[in-house]
């Protein structure tokens, strides 16, 4: 496929990670952090790590909408789509993501609960329509990418007057993620993520461009590269960190100028400033209680607020105790750290989030990269007690 | 969750803002496409789809110039590198 294919050359990789190797000083190091879940999944699909020196050094980020999730908001989903009369909509990604007591979307389906999968927002709007004597949800989440769907969907359900459609909104933005990293003790003064830039999200800076990097780009002194989900676009994203780097620059470049503009996508954007508005703080999974970072939907369009027509009431729960998703989120962990891995928690029985999506840091190392570690000692059974 | 994929645009049907939808070519797969963040597309362009939207119009004059600065960098010469792909 024509901007997929050209990307995945081996030959162009090799002689690009090759530059990387000649231009990177062995003696410095460098650590980036990729945010997105994209960029993890390519990481470790293409085997990128293999191809550049050991000291460029790759971090898993929490741009993993899935993964970010808390316990609480997945059973708050369930426990809606148990009451009678309501139709649960809900992207692919979230189906087995375990809630509470081993409970999941999917086995809430199987126990009744009438929970189905979606492609698109305007998929249940559709469905709202052709069935009108059910209250149908759609289960929001995602980054900005996913966001101006969302906003879409509800305009044309106030448009069609239908007064059985409504969203549960667990919309994130990726910047306050960005900022509540490079402002953690883990990264400021524990020392514990040593941090020199940032490969920046593919398709959420679409939408809302490569201006709002500049921020971290100038006060936090990190520069950002924006890149593609394929491989060659993060090798040349790398290649370009390492010479800002090596140049003492911190600026935001754009690798993927093929689809990302500086003002990004200015529709989408008002569309989602028309419905939705920030929330003043919103639990993530490994973050915890981040100050606007999430939004929610506006009052004007509160017929079609699934928290507020349900009364939906948030209650934390608590991760698994040996789960290690919220270090691996913040990237002070890697996957093979946590004793569950690969024992208990694999992705056919995902204990944490991050092993249920694709794109989480533990079912990439589990999918792409666990025949690599050899000589790793498997956890036994009792440590995953412990 | 944030993936696109980039599909060439076959056709457009309706001049409606909020339901203009494209019949999208996706290496054989043909899907139904939601246009109205993309306003300015138009057939035989390609767009990147996520969840049925199309989020951005591929720029082919940026894709173009940034792959062949690319092939430079790697020293092997973009004509050469596309017949390989």
């Amino acid at each position: 496929m024509k901007y997929m294919a050209e990307y995945r050359d081996g030959r162009l990789a090799r002689a690009l990670a090759g530059r990387v190797a000649a231009e990177a000083t062995a003696t410095r190091g460098y650590h980036f952090m990729e945010f997105c879940g994209g960029h993890t999944h390519a990481i470790s699909r293409y085997g990128l790590e293999d191809l550049l020196p050991p000291d460029v050094r790759l971090i898993h980020g929490p741009g993993c909408p899935v993964c970010v999730l808390p316990i609480g908001r997945i059973d708050t989903a369930i426990r809606l789509a148990s009451q009678a009369g309501v139709t649960l909509c809900s992207y692919g990604d979230l189906m087995r993501v375990p809630g509470s007591r081993g409970t999941s979307l999917l086995r809430a389906k199987a126990q009744g609960a009438d929970i189905r999968m979606i492609y698109s927002a305007a998929d249940a709007v559709a469905m709202a329509q052709a069935e009108p004597h059910r209250q149908v949800v759609l289960f929001a989440i995602g980054f900005e990418t996913t966001t101006p769907p969302t906003a879409l969907a509800i305009r044309l359900a106030q448009r069609l007057g239908l007064g059985n459609f409504t969203v549960f909104c667990n919309h994130v933005l990726t910047p306050a993620a960005i900022q509540n990293i490079l402002e953690s003790p883990d990264v400021r003064e524990l020392g514990r993520i040593r941090l020199d830039g940032f490969i920046g999200p593919a398709h959420v800076s679409t939408v809302i461009g490569s201006q709002p990097y500049a921020f971290f780009a100038e006060e936090f002194a990190k520069p950002v590269v924006i890149a593609g989900f394929e491989p060659l676009d993060v090798l040349q994203a790398v290649l370009m960190l390492i010479r800002q780097v090596n140049e003492g620059r911190h600026e935001v470049e754009n690798q993927y100028g093929r689809a990302v503009r500086p003002e990004g996508n200015e529709r989408a954007q008002a569309d989602v400033a028309e419905v939705f508005e920030l929330r003043k703080r919103f639990e993530w999974r490994g973050l915890g209680l981040v100050p606007y970072s999430a939004l929610r939907i506006k009052q004007q369009y509160a017929a079609f607020d699934a928290e507020r027509r349900f009364a939906l009431e948030y209650v934390p729960a608590r991760d698994n105790p040996g789960c290690q998703c919220g270090a691996v989120l913040r990237g002070v962990k890697r996957p093979t750290d946590c004793k569950l891995f690969g024992t208990v928690c694999t992705p056919e029985t995902p204990m944490g989030s991050c092993m249920v999506s694709s794109e989480g840091a533990c079912a990439a190392h589990w999918t792409y990269k666990r025949f690599r570690d050899g000589g790793r000692r498997a956890p036994s059974a009792a440590d995953v007690a412990a | 969750m944030c993936l696109a994929i980039p599909g060439k645009i076959l056709d457009i049907c309706g001049d409606d803002p909020l339901v203009r939808v494209g019949r999208i070519d996706f290496g054989g797969v043909v899907k139904e496409i939601n246009l109205a963040y993309t306003p300015e597309a138009e057939p035989g362009e390609y767009v990147l789809a996520h969840v049925g939207f199309a989020m951005a119009v591929i720029d082919e004059a940026e894709a173009r110039r940034i792959f062949d600065a690319l092939c430079e960098v790697a020293g092997i010469a973009a004509s050469q590198a596309e017949s390989a792909a």
